[in-house]
C-alpha cells in the first residue's frame, strides 16, 4: 500500500511536471487542448499535424500545438467538468457532452447546432468480429442469442461501446417483434446470458475475444473490428455484418467556457470544422470512421459496407431516454442480468 | 500509558501530536469526511435502496468474503515463506526475498493481465486446470487468486523481523523438556507470532477489499458472480450518480473500519496475554 501511494505521488509529479512542460510550450506557441475518448488516438495523431499545416498556411505561418487527452468517455467528461482546461472536447456519445451542459453550463446547450452533422464529423457501427471461417455460421443477431453460441461484449455499465452493442439488439428485436417490448426484452435477456466477460472497454473486449480465445463472436465497433484485422493478424478473424445496425455518431463541441477564458474561440472552431472539411474527413476515413462527406464516403466505399442502421435518437427516444429506460438502476439492463 | 508524558525522554510531545494530527486530516479523515457528507445527500430510504440492492449486496459478498480467504490463506504461506526465508539458507535466498516485495511494486494493472493470461483458458497453468474441471480466470477463484497475490507481502513482511528476534534456544528448551515438534509450535512459536501474523493478515485484507486494476481484468465481472464492490462504484461514476457510488462506498468505509477493528482488539488481547507488549 505504501509503495502504491508512492508511486501515484510519482505519477502525480510527473503530471505537474508534464503540465509545466505544456505552459512553457503554451508561450511559445498557440496550442489547443482536445480532450477525448479511449481509441481516437490514433485518429487525432494524424489530424492535429494535418490541421496545424492547415491554420499555419491560412494564418501567416502562426504555430498551432494541439495537445491531446484520451480516456474513458465518461472520466474524461468529469475531468472536464471538474475543471481541466479542454478547448474542445470530441466524444464517443452525446451524454458524454450533455453532462458538461447540465454541469456548470461549460458546453453551450444547442452545441448539436453548433456544427454540421449534429455535431458529429463520424459515425460507426456495431458490427461482429468471427474467427476465421466462421466456424458456427454467425449471420446476424438473432445467432447471439442460440445456446451454443458465446458471445463477448464490453460491459453496458462501464463502456459506451457496450452500450450500444446492447442498444443494437433492442433495436433489431423490437423490429423483428413488431415493437413487442417484452420479446424484446426475452431477446436481449438471450442474448447476455451467453456472455461469458463483461470487460470495462473496448479494448478490453477485443483482448479477451483475440488473446484468450474466448467466445465465438465479439459485437465491436467497426473501426475496432478492422484495427482488430490489421493488429492481430486479420488471418485468424473476419468481420460479419449484420442485418441492422446501430450508428454510434462521435460528436464535438467547443468548451465555451475555456475558450472564453483563453481565448481561443477562433481556434477551436476552426480546428473542429476541420474535422468536417474534405481534408479531414479523408483522413477519418483511412482510420476506418465512417465519414459524413458523401464525396469520401463513395470513395472509400469498398471499407464500408451499406447497411441498415438506425439511431438513439430516431428510434430509441433519444439518449436521455435511453439512460432512463435502460442503463438506470432497475432499468431494463439491470432487470435482464438479473436471475 | 497515563505515566509516558513524564518519563518521556525526547522533548517535543505537543508538537509531534498536533503534526499527526493535522496530517492525518490532511491525508485520511478529511477525504473520508467528504465521503460520508456527499452520501447524506439521500435521504435515508434512497440511501439504503441504493446500498441493499441485490446486485449490490452479491458484490459485497465476493469482496469481503474473498478478501477475508485470501488473508487467511496468506497467513499460512506466508508464514511458511517467512520460515523458510529466515530459518533455512539455500541458493537463491537473496532472489526469493526479493522477489517477495514484488506484489508491492507491480502495478495493478500488470497483476491483472499477467495473471489472466496465466489462467485463461488458453494459458499456461488455465489449461490443465480447466482440463480437470477447475475454471480460474472470469470466475470467483480467480479474483482470488489476484488477491492473494497483492496481500502476500504483507504477511511475510510483518512476521519476518519476529521470526528474526525469535531465538531458537527456546524451541531447544521447549524440546529438552519434553515437548514434541507440534507442541513446540503451538505452544511456544505460534502464541509468539500471533500479533504479526494478525497485522500481517488485517493489512492484506485491507489492500485486497480495495483491490480495483488487477481485479478487474480476471473477474468476469459477471453480475451476481463476479462484480467487485469497487466496480459497482465505477459503474456508479460512470452514469454520473456521485451521490449512490458515494454512498456505497460509505458502506464498504464503515464495513472495513469495523472488521479492521475487531482484528486489532484481538491483536492487543493475544498481544497482552502474550506478555509482548510490556
Amino acid at each position: 500500500m505504501r509503495s502504491e501511494l508512492f508511486s501515484r505521488a510519482l505519477v502525480r509529479f510527473g503530471l505537474l511536471l508534464g503540465t509545466g512542460l505544456c505552459f512553457s510550450v503554451a508561450q511559445a506557441d498557440t496550442t489547443l487542448l482536445n480532450v477525448s475518448y479511449d481509441v481516437s488516438r490514433e485518429l487525432y495523431k494524424d489530424i492535429n499535424p494535418a490541421f496545424s499545416a492547415h491554420w499555419q498556411a491560412g494564418h501567416g505561418g502562426e504555430k498551432v500545438t494541439v495537445n491531446q487527452s484520451h480516456g474513458g468517455s465518461s472520466k474524461q467528461a468529469m475531468s472536464v467538468a471538474a475543471g481541466l482546461e479542454a478547448d474542445v472536447v470530441t466524444m464517443n456519445q452525446s451524454p458524454d457532452i450533455d453532462i458538461l451542459v447540465t454541469q456548470g453550463g461549460l458546453v453551450a446547450a444547442d452545441w448539436k447546432k453548433r456544427f454540421p452533422h449534429e455535431a458529429a464529423p463520424y459515425t460507426t457501427l456495431s458490427v461482429f468480429l468471427v474467427r476465421k471461417g466462421n466456424p458456427k455460421g454467425i449471420r446476424d443477431w438473432s445467432d447471439l442469442t442460440r445456446p451454443d453460441i458465446q458471445v463477448i461484449v464490453p460491459n453496458p455499465k462501464t463502456s459506451g461501446n457496450g452500450r450500444y452493442t446492447y442498444l443494437a439488439a433492442w433495436g433489431y428485436a423490437l423490429e423483428q417483434a413488431k415493437g413487442d417490448e417484452a420479446k424484446a426484452k426475452a431477446f436481449v435477456k438471450a442474448l447476455f446470458r451467453n456472455v461469458p466477460v463483461l470487460d470495462g472497454g473496448g479494448r478490453g473486449a477485443t483482448t479477451t475475444f483475440t488473446q484468450r480465445d474466448i467466445g465465438d463472436v465479439l459485437v465491436t465497433f467497426e473501426n475496432e473490428a478492422v484495427l482488430i484485422g490489421k493488429e492481430v493478424g486479420g488471418a485468424q478473424f473476419e468481420v460479419v455484418y449484420p442485418s441492422l445496425s446501430i450508428e454510434a455518431a462521435a460528436p464535438v463541441a467547443v468548451v465555451e467556457r475555456v475558450v472564453d477564458k483563453r481565448g481561443s474561440r477562433a481556434l477551436a472552431t476552426a480546428y473542429l470544422n476541420f474535422l468536417f472539411s474534405p481534408a479531414g474527413q479523408e483522413i477519418i476515413a483511412k482510420h476506418s470512421f465512417r465519414p459524413r462527406d458523401p464525396a469520401i464516403l463513395k470513395k472509400y466505399a469498398a471499407r464500408f459496407p451499406a447497411l441498415r442502421v438506425f439511431t438513439v435518437e430516431n428510434r430509441l427516444g433519444g439518449w436521455a431516454k435511453v439512460q432512463q429506460t435502460h442503463f438506470a438502476d432497475g432499468g431494463i439492463y439491470d432487470q435482464i442480468v438479473e436471475q | 500509558m497515563a505515566t509516558s508524558r513524564h518519563s518521556n525522554v525526547l522533548p517535543g510531545f505537543n508538537l509531534a501530536l498536533g503534526y499527526t494530527l493535522v496530517y492525518l486530516s490532511l491525508i485520511v479523515l478529511i477525504p473520508l469526511a467528504a465521503v460520508f457528507i456527499k452520501s447524506t445527500s439521500l435521504s435515508a430510504a434512497e440511501f439504503w435502496n441504493v446500498v441493499t440492492a441485490p446486485r449490490v449486496v452479491a458484490s459485497y459478498k465476493i469482496s469481503f468474503g474473498l478478501s477475508l480467504l485470501a488473508a487467511a490463506i496468506n497467513v499460512v504461506f506466508g508464514l511458511m515463506l517467512a520460515w523458510a526465508l529466515v530459518r533455512y539458507s539455500f541458493p537463491g535466498k537473496k532472489l526469493v526475498d526479493a522477489l517477495v516485495d514484488l506484489p508491492f511494486a507491480l502495478p495493478t494493472a500488470v497483476t491483472g493481465i499477467a495473471l489472466t493470461a496465466i489462467y485463461a483458458g488458453n494459458g499456461w497453468l488455465g489449461k490443465p486446470l480447466e482440463a480437470i474441471g477447475l475454471k480460474v480466470a472470469y470466475s470467483p477463484p480467480g479474483i482470488l487468486v489476484a488477491l492473494i497475490f497483492i496481500g502476500l507481502p504483507f504477511v511475510v513482511r510483518t512476521v519476518q523481523p519476529i521470526l528474526e528476534d525469535l531465538d531458537t534456544e527456546l524451541e531447544e528448551a521447549a524440546a529438552s523438556l519434553g515437548a514434541r515438534r507440534w507442541q513446540t509450535f503451538r505452544r511456544v512459536v505460534l502464541p509468539i507470532l500471533l500479533p504479526a501474523l494478525l497485522t500481517g493478515f488485517a493489512l492484506a485484507f485491507a489492500r485486497a477489499v480495495g483491490e480495483y486494476g488487477s481485479v478487474i481484468f480476471i473477474a468476469g465481472n459477471m453480475p451476481f458472480v463476479s462484480e467487485i464492490t469497487p466496480l459497482m462504484i465505477i459503474t456508479k461514476l460512470e452514469q454520473y450518480d456521485y451521490v449512490g457510488a458515494t454512498a456505497i462506498a460509505a458502506v464498504m468505509l464503515v464495513l472495513s473500519f469495523f472488521l479492521l477493528l475487531v482484528i486489532n482488539l484481538l491483536q492487543a488481547w493475544t498481544a497482552r496475554r502474550t506478555g509482548r507488549n510490556r
